[in-house]
Protein backbone atom coordinates (compact mmCIF):
# COMPACT_ATOMS: atom_id res chain seq x y z
CA UNK A 1 0.00 0.00 0.00
CA UNK A 2 1.27 3.45 -0.92
CA UNK A 3 2.32 6.08 1.57
CA UNK A 4 0.79 9.52 1.42
CA UNK A 5 2.49 12.87 1.24
CA UNK A 6 1.41 14.35 4.55
CA UNK A 7 1.21 17.97 5.62
CA UNK A 8 2.09 19.07 9.13
CA UNK A 9 0.64 22.24 10.63
CA UNK A 10 0.26 23.55 14.15
CA UNK A 11 -3.27 23.79 15.57
CA UNK A 12 -2.77 26.04 18.54
CA UNK A 13 0.52 25.64 20.29
CA UNK A 14 0.12 22.15 21.70
CA UNK A 15 -1.13 20.12 18.79
CA UNK A 16 0.13 18.88 15.46
CA UNK A 17 -2.44 18.71 12.68
CA UNK A 18 -1.46 16.03 10.17
CA UNK A 19 -3.22 16.36 6.83
CA UNK A 20 -3.93 13.74 4.15
CA UNK A 21 -5.19 14.52 0.62
CA UNK A 22 -8.49 16.45 0.61
CA UNK A 23 -10.95 13.64 0.02
CA UNK A 24 -13.02 11.07 1.88
CA UNK A 25 -11.60 7.67 1.09
CA UNK A 26 -11.36 4.39 2.99
CA UNK A 27 -7.69 3.93 2.05
CA UNK A 28 -6.95 7.22 3.83
CA UNK A 29 -9.07 6.08 6.78
CA UNK A 30 -6.99 2.90 7.12
CA UNK A 31 -3.75 4.87 6.88
CA UNK A 32 -4.88 7.28 9.62
CA UNK A 33 -5.99 4.48 11.94
CA UNK A 34 -2.74 2.57 11.48
CA UNK A 35 -0.57 5.67 11.94
CA UNK A 36 -2.52 6.68 15.05
CA UNK A 37 -2.11 3.28 16.63
CA UNK A 38 1.66 3.17 15.90
CA UNK A 39 2.12 6.71 17.24
CA UNK A 40 0.30 5.82 20.45
CA UNK A 41 2.88 3.14 21.20
CA UNK A 42 5.98 4.81 19.70
CA UNK A 43 5.35 8.14 21.41
CA UNK A 44 3.82 6.85 24.61
CA UNK A 45 3.99 9.45 27.36
CA UNK A 46 4.49 12.31 24.92
CA UNK A 47 0.97 12.29 23.50
CA UNK A 48 -1.95 13.50 25.61
CA UNK A 49 -4.71 12.81 23.10
CA UNK A 50 -5.28 12.23 19.39
CA UNK A 51 -8.27 13.03 17.22
CA UNK A 52 -8.77 11.31 13.86
CA UNK A 53 -11.10 12.86 11.26
CA UNK A 54 -11.84 12.13 7.56
CA UNK A 55 -8.46 13.24 6.25
CA UNK A 56 -6.62 14.49 9.29
CA UNK A 57 -5.14 13.34 12.56
CA UNK A 58 -4.52 15.81 15.36
CA UNK A 59 -1.90 14.89 17.93
CA UNK A 60 -2.03 16.75 21.24
CA UNK A 61 1.48 16.74 22.64
CA UNK A 62 2.66 17.12 26.21
CA UNK A 63 4.56 20.38 25.81
CA UNK A 64 6.27 19.93 29.18
CA UNK A 65 8.06 16.88 27.71
CA UNK A 66 8.56 17.66 24.03
CA UNK A 67 8.78 20.79 21.91
CA UNK A 68 6.48 21.26 18.91
CA UNK A 69 9.29 21.10 16.35
CA UNK A 70 10.78 17.97 17.94
CA UNK A 71 7.34 16.35 18.04
CA UNK A 72 6.85 16.97 14.31
CA UNK A 73 10.30 15.51 13.57
CA UNK A 74 9.53 12.42 15.62
CA UNK A 75 6.05 11.98 14.07
CA UNK A 76 7.56 12.18 10.56
CA UNK A 77 10.15 9.53 11.45
CA UNK A 78 7.47 7.20 12.79
CA UNK A 79 5.43 7.53 9.58
CA UNK A 80 8.46 6.83 7.43
CA UNK A 81 9.25 3.65 9.35
CA UNK A 82 5.76 2.14 9.25
CA UNK A 83 5.83 -1.17 7.43
CA UNK A 84 2.29 -1.62 6.25
CA UNK A 85 2.77 -5.22 5.23
CA UNK A 86 3.73 -6.26 8.74
CA UNK A 87 1.04 -4.31 10.54
CA UNK A 88 -2.60 -5.13 10.54
CA UNK A 89 -5.34 -3.36 12.38
CA UNK A 90 -8.28 -5.52 13.32
CA UNK A 91 -11.62 -3.84 13.32
CA UNK A 92 -15.05 -4.87 14.49
CA UNK A 93 -18.38 -5.02 12.71
CA UNK A 94 -21.21 -3.90 15.00
CA UNK A 95 -24.85 -4.83 14.36
CA UNK A 96 -27.01 -1.88 15.34
CA UNK A 97 -30.75 -2.55 15.75
CA UNK A 98 -32.97 0.22 14.32
CA UNK A 99 -36.75 0.51 14.35
CA UNK A 100 -37.78 2.24 11.10
CA UNK A 101 -41.53 2.20 11.90
CA UNK A 102 -43.56 5.41 11.36
CA UNK A 103 -43.43 6.36 15.04
CA UNK A 104 -39.64 6.87 14.70
CA UNK A 105 -39.03 7.27 10.98
CA UNK A 106 -40.77 10.62 10.86
CA UNK A 107 -39.17 11.81 7.62
CA UNK A 108 -39.32 8.53 5.67
CA UNK A 109 -42.58 9.53 3.98
CA UNK A 110 -41.08 12.78 2.63
CA UNK A 111 -37.90 11.10 1.36
CA UNK A 112 -40.01 8.40 -0.25
CA UNK A 113 -42.18 10.98 -2.08
CA UNK A 114 -39.32 13.18 -3.26
CA UNK A 115 -37.05 10.31 -4.26
CA UNK A 116 -39.88 8.14 -5.65
CA UNK A 117 -38.57 5.14 -3.74
CA UNK A 118 -40.84 3.11 -1.44
CA UNK A 119 -40.24 3.37 2.30
CA UNK A 120 -39.51 -0.36 2.34
CA UNK A 121 -36.82 0.09 -0.30
CA UNK A 122 -35.21 3.02 1.58
CA UNK A 123 -35.01 0.87 4.71
CA UNK A 124 -33.54 -1.99 2.71
CA UNK A 125 -30.89 0.25 1.09
CA UNK A 126 -30.03 1.86 4.43
CA UNK A 127 -29.65 -1.43 6.30
CA UNK A 128 -27.82 -3.55 3.73
CA UNK A 129 -24.71 -1.35 3.57
CA UNK A 130 -21.68 -1.91 5.79
CA UNK A 131 -20.60 1.57 6.92
CA UNK A 132 -17.12 2.72 7.92
CA UNK A 133 -16.76 4.57 11.21
CA UNK A 134 -14.49 7.45 10.20
CA UNK A 135 -14.34 9.19 13.56
CA UNK A 136 -16.41 10.46 16.48
CA UNK A 137 -17.23 14.17 16.76
CA UNK A 138 -19.99 16.82 16.96
CA UNK A 139 -21.44 15.28 20.16
CA UNK A 140 -19.93 12.72 22.55
CA UNK A 141 -20.53 9.38 20.83
CA UNK A 142 -21.65 10.76 17.44
CA UNK A 143 -20.19 8.47 14.77
CA UNK A 144 -19.26 9.92 11.39
CA UNK A 145 -20.15 7.11 9.00
CA UNK A 146 -19.06 6.72 5.40
CA UNK A 147 -20.75 4.69 2.69
CA UNK A 148 -24.36 5.90 2.41
CA UNK A 149 -25.84 4.89 -0.94
CA UNK A 150 -26.28 7.78 -3.36
CA UNK A 151 -29.85 6.60 -3.98
CA UNK A 152 -30.87 7.91 -0.57
CA UNK A 153 -28.73 11.05 -0.25
CA UNK A 154 -31.11 13.75 1.02
CA UNK A 155 -30.42 17.38 1.93
CA UNK A 156 -30.65 18.67 5.49
CA UNK A 157 -33.94 20.24 6.55
CA UNK A 158 -33.94 23.96 5.72
CA UNK A 159 -35.04 24.66 9.29
CA UNK A 160 -33.48 22.48 12.01
CA UNK A 161 -35.80 20.86 14.57
CA UNK A 162 -35.55 22.21 18.10
CA UNK A 163 -35.23 18.72 19.49
CA UNK A 164 -34.35 15.39 17.98
CA UNK A 165 -34.69 12.47 20.38
CA UNK A 166 -31.86 10.25 21.60
CA UNK A 167 -31.16 7.32 19.29
CA UNK A 168 -32.63 9.04 16.20
CA UNK A 169 -31.10 7.73 12.97
CA UNK A 170 -30.81 10.42 10.32
CA UNK A 171 -29.68 11.31 6.83
CA UNK A 172 -28.06 14.64 5.89
CA UNK A 173 -26.72 14.99 2.38
CA UNK A 174 -24.35 12.07 1.81
CA UNK A 175 -24.08 11.26 5.51
CA UNK A 176 -26.01 9.03 7.89
CA UNK A 177 -25.66 8.97 11.66
CA UNK A 178 -27.26 8.37 15.05
CA UNK A 179 -27.95 11.08 17.66
CA UNK A 180 -26.29 9.77 20.87
CA UNK A 181 -28.47 12.09 22.96
CA UNK A 182 -31.29 14.55 22.39
CA UNK A 183 -30.13 17.60 20.48
CA UNK A 184 -31.37 20.24 18.08
CA UNK A 185 -30.63 19.20 14.51
CA UNK A 186 -31.42 19.42 10.84
CA UNK A 187 -31.06 15.79 9.81
CA UNK A 188 -33.92 13.83 8.21
CA UNK A 189 -34.99 11.20 10.71
CA UNK A 190 -35.69 7.71 9.39
CA UNK A 191 -35.63 5.54 12.51
CA UNK A 192 -34.42 5.08 16.08
CA UNK A 193 -31.89 2.80 17.74
CA UNK A 194 -32.39 1.60 21.34
CA UNK A 195 -28.61 1.33 21.86
CA UNK A 196 -26.51 3.70 24.01
CA UNK A 197 -23.79 5.22 21.84
CA UNK A 198 -22.20 7.01 24.75
CA UNK A 199 -22.06 5.76 28.32
CA UNK A 200 -20.10 7.99 30.65
CA UNK A 201 -19.84 5.23 33.26
CA UNK A 202 -17.93 2.81 31.03
CA UNK A 203 -14.15 2.77 30.86
CA UNK A 204 -14.49 3.06 27.08
CA UNK A 205 -17.49 5.41 26.90
CA UNK A 206 -18.20 4.56 23.26
CA UNK A 207 -18.16 0.92 22.10
CA UNK A 208 -17.11 1.73 18.53
CA UNK A 209 -13.95 3.47 17.46
CA UNK A 210 -12.61 4.96 14.24
CA UNK A 211 -11.93 2.20 11.71
CA UNK A 212 -14.76 -0.06 12.93
CA UNK A 213 -17.76 -1.03 10.77
CA UNK A 214 -21.46 -0.57 11.43
CA UNK A 215 -24.47 -2.31 9.96
CA UNK A 216 -28.06 -1.39 10.76
CA UNK A 217 -30.51 -4.21 11.42
CA UNK A 218 -34.21 -3.44 10.99
CA UNK A 219 -36.27 -4.48 14.03
CA UNK A 220 -40.00 -4.13 14.79
CA UNK A 221 -41.39 -2.06 17.65
CA UNK A 222 -41.76 -5.10 19.91
CA UNK A 223 -38.11 -6.11 19.52
CA UNK A 224 -37.06 -2.46 19.88
CA UNK A 225 -38.89 -2.20 23.21
CA UNK A 226 -37.41 -5.49 24.41
CA UNK A 227 -33.85 -4.39 23.49
CA UNK A 228 -34.38 -0.98 25.09
CA UNK A 229 -35.41 -2.71 28.33
CA UNK A 230 -32.27 -4.87 28.24
CA UNK A 231 -30.10 -1.81 27.48
CA UNK A 232 -31.55 0.01 30.50
CA UNK A 233 -30.84 -3.01 32.70
CA UNK A 234 -27.29 -3.14 31.35
CA UNK A 235 -27.96 -6.63 30.01
CA UNK A 236 -27.83 -5.98 26.25
CA UNK A 237 -24.72 -6.98 24.36
CA UNK A 238 -24.33 -5.42 20.93
CA UNK A 239 -23.70 -8.17 18.39
CA UNK A 240 -20.25 -7.83 16.88
CA UNK A 241 -17.63 -9.79 15.01
CA UNK A 242 -14.02 -9.27 14.00
CA UNK A 243 -13.96 -7.80 10.52
CA UNK A 244 -11.22 -7.89 7.91
CA UNK B 1 -33.21 26.31 59.46
CA UNK B 2 -31.25 23.11 59.77
CA UNK B 3 -27.84 23.22 58.09
CA UNK B 4 -26.22 20.34 56.26
CA UNK B 5 -22.58 19.89 57.22
CA UNK B 6 -20.09 19.97 54.32
CA UNK B 7 -22.45 21.72 51.92
CA UNK B 8 -23.39 25.03 50.40
CA UNK B 9 -26.96 25.80 49.33
CA UNK B 10 -27.65 27.77 46.15
CA UNK B 11 -30.29 30.42 46.91
CA UNK B 12 -30.21 31.97 43.41
CA UNK B 13 -28.52 30.56 40.33
CA UNK B 14 -27.16 33.59 38.47
CA UNK B 15 -26.30 33.31 34.79
CA UNK B 16 -24.31 30.42 33.28
CA UNK B 17 -23.11 29.30 36.73
CA UNK B 18 -21.15 26.03 36.52
CA UNK B 19 -18.44 24.04 38.27
CA UNK B 20 -15.19 23.93 36.29
CA UNK B 21 -11.66 22.66 36.67
CA UNK B 22 -8.92 22.78 34.02
CA UNK B 23 -10.77 20.46 31.67
CA UNK B 24 -11.37 16.90 30.56
CA UNK B 25 -8.33 15.47 28.84
CA UNK B 26 -7.88 12.29 26.87
CA UNK B 27 -11.46 11.75 25.64
CA UNK B 28 -11.51 13.96 22.57
CA UNK B 29 -11.51 10.98 20.23
CA UNK B 30 -14.92 10.02 21.70
CA UNK B 31 -16.23 13.45 20.78
CA UNK B 32 -15.96 14.74 24.36
CA UNK B 33 -15.16 18.49 24.57
CA UNK B 34 -12.29 19.60 26.75
CA UNK B 35 -14.42 22.08 28.78
CA UNK B 36 -12.80 23.65 31.86
CA UNK B 37 -12.75 27.21 33.18
CA UNK B 38 -13.26 29.81 30.44
CA UNK B 39 -10.64 32.04 32.06
CA UNK B 40 -8.09 29.53 33.31
CA UNK B 41 -5.83 32.23 34.63
CA UNK B 42 -8.46 33.39 37.13
CA UNK B 43 -9.47 29.84 38.07
CA UNK B 44 -5.85 28.91 38.80
CA UNK B 45 -5.37 32.14 40.74
CA UNK B 46 -8.35 31.30 42.99
CA UNK B 47 -6.84 27.92 43.85
CA UNK B 48 -3.35 29.30 44.38
CA UNK B 49 -4.59 31.97 46.79
CA UNK B 50 -6.28 29.21 48.81
CA UNK B 51 -3.15 27.04 48.74
CA UNK B 52 -5.17 24.49 46.77
CA UNK B 53 -3.87 22.33 43.97
CA UNK B 54 -4.34 24.59 40.91
CA UNK B 55 -6.58 22.07 39.14
CA UNK B 56 -9.28 21.81 41.81
CA UNK B 57 -12.87 22.62 40.77
CA UNK B 58 -14.10 26.20 41.25
CA UNK B 59 -17.46 27.84 40.57
CA UNK B 60 -17.63 29.87 37.37
CA UNK B 61 -20.25 32.60 36.97
CA UNK B 62 -20.93 35.10 34.20
CA UNK B 63 -22.39 38.64 34.29
CA UNK B 64 -24.90 37.85 37.07
CA UNK B 65 -23.55 35.97 40.07
CA UNK B 66 -25.40 33.43 42.24
CA UNK B 67 -26.48 33.77 45.87
CA UNK B 68 -24.99 31.16 48.15
CA UNK B 69 -25.63 30.06 51.74
CA UNK B 70 -22.72 28.36 53.49
CA UNK B 71 -23.83 25.45 55.63
CA UNK B 72 -20.34 24.79 56.96
CA UNK B 73 -17.13 26.68 57.72
CA UNK B 74 -14.57 27.19 55.00
CA UNK B 75 -12.32 29.77 53.34
CA UNK B 76 -13.26 31.40 50.05
CA UNK B 77 -11.77 33.68 47.44
CA UNK B 78 -13.26 35.39 44.39
CA UNK B 79 -11.17 36.07 41.30
CA UNK B 80 -11.79 37.25 37.74
CA UNK B 81 -14.53 39.75 36.92
CA UNK B 82 -15.78 42.24 39.49
CA UNK B 83 -19.44 41.36 40.08
CA UNK B 84 -19.54 43.40 43.33
CA UNK B 85 -19.34 40.44 45.74
CA UNK B 86 -20.81 40.81 49.23
CA UNK B 87 -20.59 38.62 52.29
CA UNK B 88 -23.63 39.01 54.55
CA UNK B 89 -24.43 42.23 52.71
CA UNK B 90 -21.00 43.80 53.14
CA UNK B 91 -18.74 44.35 50.12
CA UNK B 92 -15.68 42.09 49.94
CA UNK B 93 -12.46 42.34 47.95
CA UNK B 94 -11.44 40.32 44.94
CA UNK B 95 -8.36 38.08 45.14
CA UNK B 96 -8.49 38.05 48.93
CA UNK B 97 -9.13 35.03 51.12
CA UNK B 98 -12.06 35.28 53.56
CA UNK B 99 -13.04 32.89 56.30
CA UNK B 100 -16.75 32.06 56.17
CA UNK B 101 -18.93 30.39 58.78
CA UNK B 102 -22.12 28.37 58.77
CA UNK B 103 -25.11 30.60 57.84
CA UNK B 104 -22.98 33.20 56.00
CA UNK B 105 -24.43 34.36 52.68
CA UNK B 106 -22.39 35.29 49.61
CA UNK B 107 -24.11 37.41 46.99
CA UNK B 108 -23.18 39.46 43.95
CA UNK B 109 -24.37 42.74 42.53
CA UNK B 110 -23.48 45.07 39.70
CA UNK B 111 -20.95 44.11 37.03
CA UNK B 112 -18.03 46.54 37.33
CA UNK B 113 -15.49 44.98 34.95
CA UNK B 114 -14.85 41.72 33.12
CA UNK B 115 -17.44 39.04 32.47
CA UNK B 116 -16.65 35.87 34.42
CA UNK B 117 -15.84 35.49 38.12
CA UNK B 118 -14.60 32.43 39.98
CA UNK B 119 -15.46 31.33 43.50
CA UNK B 120 -12.82 29.09 45.02
CA UNK B 121 -13.33 27.22 48.30
CA UNK B 122 -10.65 25.61 50.46
CA UNK B 123 -9.93 22.11 49.05
CA UNK B 124 -12.28 22.66 46.08
CA UNK B 125 -15.88 21.68 45.36
CA UNK B 126 -16.57 17.98 45.91
CA UNK B 127 -19.00 17.51 43.02
CA UNK B 128 -19.03 14.41 40.82
CA UNK B 129 -15.97 13.56 38.77
CA UNK B 130 -16.74 12.09 35.32
CA UNK B 131 -14.06 11.05 32.83
CA UNK B 132 -11.30 12.53 35.02
CA UNK B 133 -12.84 15.99 35.36
CA UNK B 134 -15.31 17.92 37.50
CA UNK B 135 -16.24 20.30 34.68
CA UNK B 136 -20.00 20.43 34.12
CA UNK B 137 -21.06 19.34 30.64
CA UNK B 138 -24.46 18.17 29.40
CA UNK B 139 -24.52 14.42 28.93
CA UNK B 140 -21.26 13.91 30.84
CA UNK B 141 -22.03 15.19 34.34
CA UNK B 142 -25.56 14.74 35.68
CA UNK B 143 -25.86 18.50 36.13
CA UNK B 144 -24.77 20.95 33.45
CA UNK B 145 -25.66 24.15 35.22
CA UNK B 146 -25.90 25.27 38.86
CA UNK B 147 -29.55 25.85 39.78
CA UNK B 148 -31.48 27.35 42.67
CA UNK B 149 -31.87 24.77 45.43
CA UNK B 150 -28.74 22.78 44.50
CA UNK B 151 -26.59 21.61 47.39
CA UNK B 152 -22.89 21.33 46.49
CA UNK B 153 -20.45 19.50 48.70
CA UNK B 154 -17.40 21.28 50.10
CA UNK B 155 -14.81 20.35 52.71
CA UNK B 156 -15.27 21.47 56.30
CA UNK B 157 -12.36 23.78 57.07
CA UNK B 158 -12.09 25.44 60.39
CA UNK B 159 -8.45 26.10 61.12
CA UNK B 160 -7.12 29.62 60.79
CA UNK B 161 -5.99 30.30 57.27
CA UNK B 162 -2.78 32.20 57.01
CA UNK B 163 -4.20 35.08 55.04
CA UNK B 164 -1.64 36.63 52.77
CA UNK B 165 -1.44 40.27 53.63
CA UNK B 166 -0.64 41.58 50.17
CA UNK B 167 -3.65 41.89 47.92
CA UNK B 168 -3.04 40.66 44.41
CA UNK B 169 -3.96 43.02 41.61
CA UNK B 170 -4.57 41.47 38.23
CA UNK B 171 -3.41 43.63 35.33
CA UNK B 172 -6.19 45.67 33.70
CA UNK B 173 -5.40 44.37 30.22
CA UNK B 174 -6.53 40.91 31.31
CA UNK B 175 -10.06 42.39 31.28
CA UNK B 176 -9.99 45.25 28.78
CA UNK B 177 -7.25 44.45 26.29
CA UNK B 178 -8.24 45.85 22.91
CA UNK B 179 -6.13 43.28 21.07
CA UNK B 180 -6.27 39.50 21.14
CA UNK B 181 -3.14 37.63 20.18
CA UNK B 182 -3.56 35.04 17.42
CA UNK B 183 -1.54 32.73 15.21
CA UNK B 184 -2.46 31.62 11.68
CA UNK B 185 -5.00 28.81 11.45
CA UNK B 186 -4.66 25.81 9.11
CA UNK B 187 -6.82 27.48 6.39
CA UNK B 188 -5.37 30.99 6.76
CA UNK B 189 -3.92 30.67 3.26
CA UNK B 190 -7.42 30.70 1.76
CA UNK B 191 -7.74 34.39 2.62
CA UNK B 192 -6.93 36.99 -0.02
CA UNK B 193 -4.52 39.84 0.64
CA UNK B 194 -7.49 42.19 1.01
CA UNK B 195 -9.16 39.88 3.52
CA UNK B 196 -6.00 39.65 5.58
CA UNK B 197 -5.74 43.42 5.67
CA UNK B 198 -9.31 43.72 6.91
CA UNK B 199 -8.82 40.91 9.41
CA UNK B 200 -5.94 42.68 11.16
CA UNK B 201 -7.14 46.26 10.92
CA UNK B 202 -10.85 46.07 11.71
CA UNK B 203 -12.44 46.31 15.13
CA UNK B 204 -14.66 43.28 15.68
CA UNK B 205 -17.72 43.46 17.92
CA UNK B 206 -18.98 40.53 20.01
CA UNK B 207 -22.51 39.43 19.06
CA UNK B 208 -25.08 38.42 21.68
CA UNK B 209 -24.53 34.79 20.65
CA UNK B 210 -21.69 34.17 23.07
CA UNK B 211 -21.38 31.44 25.66
CA UNK B 212 -19.10 28.61 26.78
CA UNK B 213 -19.28 27.00 23.30
CA UNK B 214 -18.16 30.02 21.35
CA UNK B 215 -18.36 33.74 20.60
CA UNK B 216 -19.91 34.90 17.35
CA UNK B 217 -18.66 38.25 16.06
CA UNK B 218 -21.12 40.81 14.78
CA UNK B 219 -19.13 42.29 11.96
CA UNK B 220 -19.69 40.72 8.58
CA UNK B 221 -16.50 39.52 6.98
CA UNK B 222 -15.69 38.89 3.35
CA UNK B 223 -16.91 35.56 2.07
CA UNK B 224 -14.37 33.17 0.65
CA UNK B 225 -14.81 30.95 -2.34
CA UNK B 226 -13.98 27.59 -0.77
CA UNK B 227 -16.20 28.13 2.23
CA UNK B 228 -16.18 24.65 3.76
CA UNK B 229 -13.57 22.08 4.72
CA UNK B 230 -13.79 18.33 5.14
CA UNK B 231 -14.69 18.00 8.84
CA UNK B 232 -11.51 18.15 10.93
CA UNK B 233 -10.26 18.98 14.45
CA UNK B 234 -11.07 22.23 16.18
CA UNK B 235 -9.94 23.36 19.63
CA UNK B 236 -10.81 26.20 21.99
CA UNK B 237 -9.56 29.43 20.44
CA UNK B 238 -10.07 28.29 16.84
CA UNK B 239 -11.53 31.14 14.73
CA UNK B 240 -13.92 29.75 12.10
CA UNK B 241 -15.17 31.61 9.04
CA UNK B 242 -18.72 30.49 8.17
CA UNK B 243 -20.07 30.47 4.58
CA UNK B 244 -22.21 33.55 5.36
CA UNK B 245 -19.09 35.53 6.32
CA UNK B 246 -19.51 35.41 10.08
CA UNK B 247 -16.55 34.77 12.35
CA UNK B 248 -17.00 32.39 15.28
CA UNK B 249 -14.36 31.99 17.97
CA UNK B 250 -14.71 28.58 19.59
CA UNK B 251 -14.44 28.43 23.36
CA UNK B 252 -13.92 25.75 26.03
CA UNK B 253 -17.12 23.71 25.45
CA UNK B 254 -16.73 23.59 21.65
CA UNK B 255 -17.19 20.30 19.77
CA UNK B 256 -14.05 18.34 18.89
CA UNK B 257 -14.53 18.71 15.12
CA UNK B 258 -15.94 21.27 12.72
CA UNK B 259 -16.47 21.91 9.02
CA UNK B 260 -15.62 25.59 8.54
CA UNK B 261 -12.23 27.02 7.54
CA UNK B 262 -10.01 27.66 10.59
CA UNK B 263 -8.46 30.97 9.71
CA UNK B 264 -6.93 31.99 13.05
CA UNK B 265 -6.09 30.50 16.42
CA UNK B 266 -6.20 32.46 19.68
CA UNK B 267 -3.29 31.93 22.04
CA UNK B 268 -4.08 30.58 25.51
CA UNK B 269 -3.76 34.04 27.02
CA UNK B 270 -6.12 35.47 24.40
CA UNK B 271 -8.75 32.80 25.21
CA UNK B 272 -8.64 33.85 28.87
CA UNK B 273 -8.95 37.51 27.84
CA UNK B 274 -11.88 36.80 25.52
CA UNK B 275 -13.61 34.89 28.35
CA UNK B 276 -13.70 38.23 30.20
CA UNK B 277 -15.43 40.03 27.30
CA UNK B 278 -19.15 40.30 26.69
CA UNK B 279 -21.79 41.31 24.12
CA UNK B 280 -20.92 44.64 22.50
CA UNK B 281 -17.23 44.64 23.46
CA UNK B 282 -14.82 45.22 20.57
CA UNK B 283 -11.24 44.14 19.85
CA UNK B 284 -8.68 43.65 17.09
CA UNK B 285 -6.79 40.49 16.14
CA UNK B 286 -3.06 40.82 16.71
CA UNK B 287 -0.97 38.42 14.66
CA UNK B 288 2.21 37.24 16.36
CA UNK B 289 4.23 35.26 13.90
CA UNK B 290 6.93 33.82 16.08
CA UNK B 291 6.16 30.38 17.32
CA UNK B 292 8.90 30.23 19.93
CA UNK B 293 7.58 33.42 21.47
CA UNK B 294 4.22 31.70 21.78
CA UNK B 295 5.50 28.53 23.34
CA UNK B 296 7.23 30.60 26.00
CA UNK B 297 3.90 32.14 26.90
CA UNK B 298 2.13 28.84 26.72
CA UNK B 299 4.46 27.30 29.24
CA UNK B 300 3.20 29.81 31.74
CA UNK B 301 -0.45 29.11 31.02
CA UNK B 302 -0.24 25.50 30.03
CA UNK B 303 -3.36 23.55 29.11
Amino acid sequence: MEKFKLKYKPLGSISVLIGWPQKIDDVILKDIILFRSVLQSEMKGLILDSVPAYNSLTIFIDSSKIKYTDAVKKIKEVYKKIDKKKLKITSKLWQIPVCYEDEYGIDLEEISEVKKISKQKIIQIHSEIIYDVYFIGFLPGFLYLGGLSEKIHFNRKPKPRKEIIKGAVGIAGNQTGIYPRESPGGWNIIGNSPINFFDVNQKEPCFASAGDKIQFVSVDKKTYTEIKKQVNEGAYLIKNEVYG
Amino acid sequence: MKYMDNYILVLAAGLQTTIQDLGRKGFRSYGVPISGAMDKYSAILANKLLNNNEGLPVMEMAIIGPKILFEDNTCIVITGANLSPELNGKPIELNFVYKVNTSDVLSFGKLVFGSRAYLGVKDGFKTENKLNSYSYFKGITSKHIVEKGDRLEIAHYNSEFEIRSSKIKVKDYHFNSSELEVTKGPEFSRLSKKQREILFSKNFEIDNLNNRMGYQLKSEFLKIEKSEIITSSVIPGTVQLTPSGKLIILMRDCPTTGGYPRILQLTDIAINQLAQKKTGDTFKFDLEGSFSFLSRLVNRFKD
